[in-house]
């Protein structure tokens, strides 16, 4: 032990860390805040830690080449002994970085930490969310499959509305004119040497400003934020009934980010890489790409968007989004910081959750998009075909024909792009539903040049058989009373 | 004279740093220049140029064919992506279509339905008629062309470029051009 303690001393006459070391680790916290509601921060640094850590094994493998990366992966997958877990657990530590980023700005938020004095703390965070979603984002780019070059095409094209600048920012992005070799190696770059730098950056600045201001203390109701006496106030609270970081409130740090490492190699067990899909050859169109599962909400937004309004939206939305998160501090720098008496805090929380989580929902079976072999690749229900005429059923073969199945469903079979047709005969008439057919409309694309007289016929037979069984099908009343052929 | 020393030194911090200043603003300029060049390349040209799609045999009267055009800029390890798609349409032996693959939405890759004459495109749901105008979805507009010239029995596109919204080729018509 002597000598372990002569080594030590000999060190530190040297470098001199001992005793900063230990002021930063003994630093007074408040009481309450040896919390497991604290222990957020912390975890995300463990998991960036990890995420280097895994990044610079998978290097060891990867070939950053538009020509060899997607190779170089299936030989991580299955070639390299154990690659696949180091590429599932990088990917999973990927999930878990931006879920446990997303949990610390929630809680940092309802407690009011943003508050006098620690705002630029909250302005740093915020740089921080955005480079580990540019993290997610390039590090889907270097998963270079098909989802990666055409989530690249999206992001082009969502660049190329920039108004007058925007064909160069594109060619900014790409490296070039088009996805090619120029286009991974600058999201290589991107992903391995500029965001990961600006993050450390970002990390000791915000690191370095909770250890000299302090953690955030508990929010009391009615316990008010003042410019004028927060300092001396926390100050008091500190010092009175503060106790040491370490170790009154570090254990709990400590055993969450144990958990959440666990969670990560469970999860990379159970569930296994993500990816890659198909090559990258964009002479291969069968595909439909698909964003990470972070990004599936703006995938359903995109969707959404009518097309007046889309651009200003997509350009202009995160600059406001941005803007807000970076003033909240400015216009609500003091006051309360508990969420007990903050319920448009809360509110707004709920909002935000409920809304990303719908359109996450939603991205996940994407109504949109149509299902595009259904009509090769699911039959019509045989409760519709059976006991229905020669016409009847020709018009069933029409609508498979015609890929009429791609966009609607039938039985829940199908694409759900347009409305299902189970009931349709009792919504539209005959009339309505020749005119639909032929005219379009509503976001359906009009058939009439499509379709001889004779399918349309065919077509309009077989949709007008679709209700149920003790229901009359909708009909025209004046028509039938026009045509002198009114029913009694 | 010491006030004097110090003032010197002082002085002479400020020139190594204008110095450095000046070093740094003359490296500043290739460097800029370097990060810049993939979007201020001679753009005279522009990165297009005429690029055979093949032989016209390959794209019968009134049908609508899957072509494949090597991209005139290309590195060695360029890999796949060198090698783009794009959707030709006859409309009678004579006048031709050439359409890109990706959707004017958001780029994704249209598909080609010649029984019900449409492009779909599985992204967001966008579609297409055969002449590639807008028949519903969210696209703003139709589908991009690739102007195209027919020489010594082959088809021609000038293409080159990733089309989308913001690009200036995108918006120009496609059609047959009549410089041979």
């Amino acid at each position: 032990m002597r000598l372990i303690q002569k080594v030590g001393d000999w060190f530190d006459l040297r470098l001199q860390l001992g005793a900063p070391i230990r002021e930063v680790a003994q630093h007074p916290v408040p009481r309450e805040t040896a919390s497991w509601f604290y222990v957020f921060g912390s975890a995300a640094i463990t998991v960036f830690i990890f995420q280097i850590v895994t990044g610079i094994l998978l290097a060891l493998i990867y070939v950053p080449s538009a020509g060899e990366a997607w190779n170089s992966l299936q030989i991580l997958n299955h070639g390299v002994s154990l690659g696949w877990f180091i590429r599932a657990l990088h990917g999973w530590g990927s999930n878990f970085m931006i879920a446990i980023v997303l949990i610390h700005m929630v809680q940092v938020f309802l407690f009011g930490a943003y508050k006098f004095p620690r705002e630029l703390t909250w302005m740093v965070g915020v740089f921080l969310l955005l480079v580990t979603l540019g993290m997610a984002f390039t590090g889907q780019v270097l998963r270079f499959d098909q989802d990666a070059y055409w989530g690249l095409g999206i992001g082009a094209s969502i660049a190329s509305r920039v108004p007058v600048v925007g064909s160069w920012v594109v060619n900014l992005m790409l490296g070039g004119p088009i996805i090619a070799g120029t286009t991974l190696s600058r999201f290589f770059a991107l992903h391995v040497f500029i965001i990961p730098g600006l993050l450390m950056a970002f990390v000791a600045v915000h690191l370095l400003m909770v250890l000299k201001l302090g953690i955030n203390e508990w929010p009391m109701p009615g316990r008010v934020v003042r410019r004028a006496t927060y300092l001396q106030d926390y100050k008091e609270l500190t010092h009175k009934e503060g106790v040491p970081f370490v170790p009154q409130a570090v254990w709990k740090d400590i055993f969450f980010s144990a958990f959440v490492l666990l969670s990560i190699a469970a999860c990379a067990v159970y569930f296994g890489p993500f990816g890659p899909s198909g090559q990258p050859d964009p002479t291969i169109i069968q595909t439909a790409p698909h964003p990470d599962f972070f990004f599936l909400w703006l995938y359903a937004l995109l969707s959404f968007l009518p097309p007046s309004s889309e651009t200003p939206i997509l350009l202009i939305g995160p600059a406001i989004g941005l803007i807000v998160l970076l003033a909240l501090p400015f216009v609500a720098g003091e006051g309360e910081k508990s969420w007990k008496r903050r319920p448009i805090a809360v509110v707004s929380v709920l909002l935000i959750a409920v809304t990303l989580g719908t359109f996450t929902h939603l991205a996940e079976r994407a109504p949109w998009s149509p299902v595009m072999d259904a009509w090769s690749s699911q039959p019509i229900p045989p409760q519709y075909l059976s006991g229905r005429t020669a016409l009847e059923r020709r018009g069933a073969l029409v609508f498979q024909e015609k890929q009429c199945h791609n966009c609607h469903s039938l039985d829940d079979q199908g694409g759900k792009r347009g409305p299902t047709l189970d009931r349709v005969a009792l919504r539209l008439t005959q009339d309505q539903l020749i005119r639909q057919v032929i005219q379009g409309g509503g976001n359906m694309p009009a058939y009439g040049k499509n379709l001889s007289p004779a399918e349309t016929t065919a077509l309009v037979a077989f949709l007008e058989t679709l209700h149920p069984a003790r229901q009359t099908p909708a009909r025209d009343a004046s028509r039938a009373a026009a045509l002198g052929t009114a029913s009694p | 004279m010491i006030d004097n020393g110090i003032s010197r030194r002082a002085m002479l911090v400020k020139l190594g740093l204008l110095l450095n200043g000046i070093v740094a603003t003359i490296l500043a300029v290739p460097i800029v220049r370097y990060l810049l060049s993939p979007a201020t390349r001679e753009r005279k040209p522009g990165y297009e140029s005429w690029l055979s799609l093949g032989g016209l045999e390959q794209f019968p009267a009134g049908q609508t064919r899957l072509a494949t055009y090597k991209n005139p800029m290309v590195n060695p390890w360029d890999g796949a992506t060198a090698e783009i798609a794009c959707w030709v349409r006859n409309l009678d032996g004579q006048a031709f279509q050439v359409f890109a693959v990706n959707c004017a939405h958001l780029g994704c890759p249209v598909r080609w339905f010649p029984q019900s004459n449409l492009f779909m495109c599985p992204c967001h749901g966008g579609a297409y008629y055969q002449d590639g105008s807008r028949a519903s979805g969210p696209p703003p507009r139709g589908l991009f062309q690739y102007p195209y010239k027919i020489e010594d029995g082959r088809l021609l596109i000038k293409a080159g470029e990733m089309p989308t919204p913001g690009q200036p080729m995108a918006n120009k018509a496609g059609g047959k051009t009549t410089c041979a």
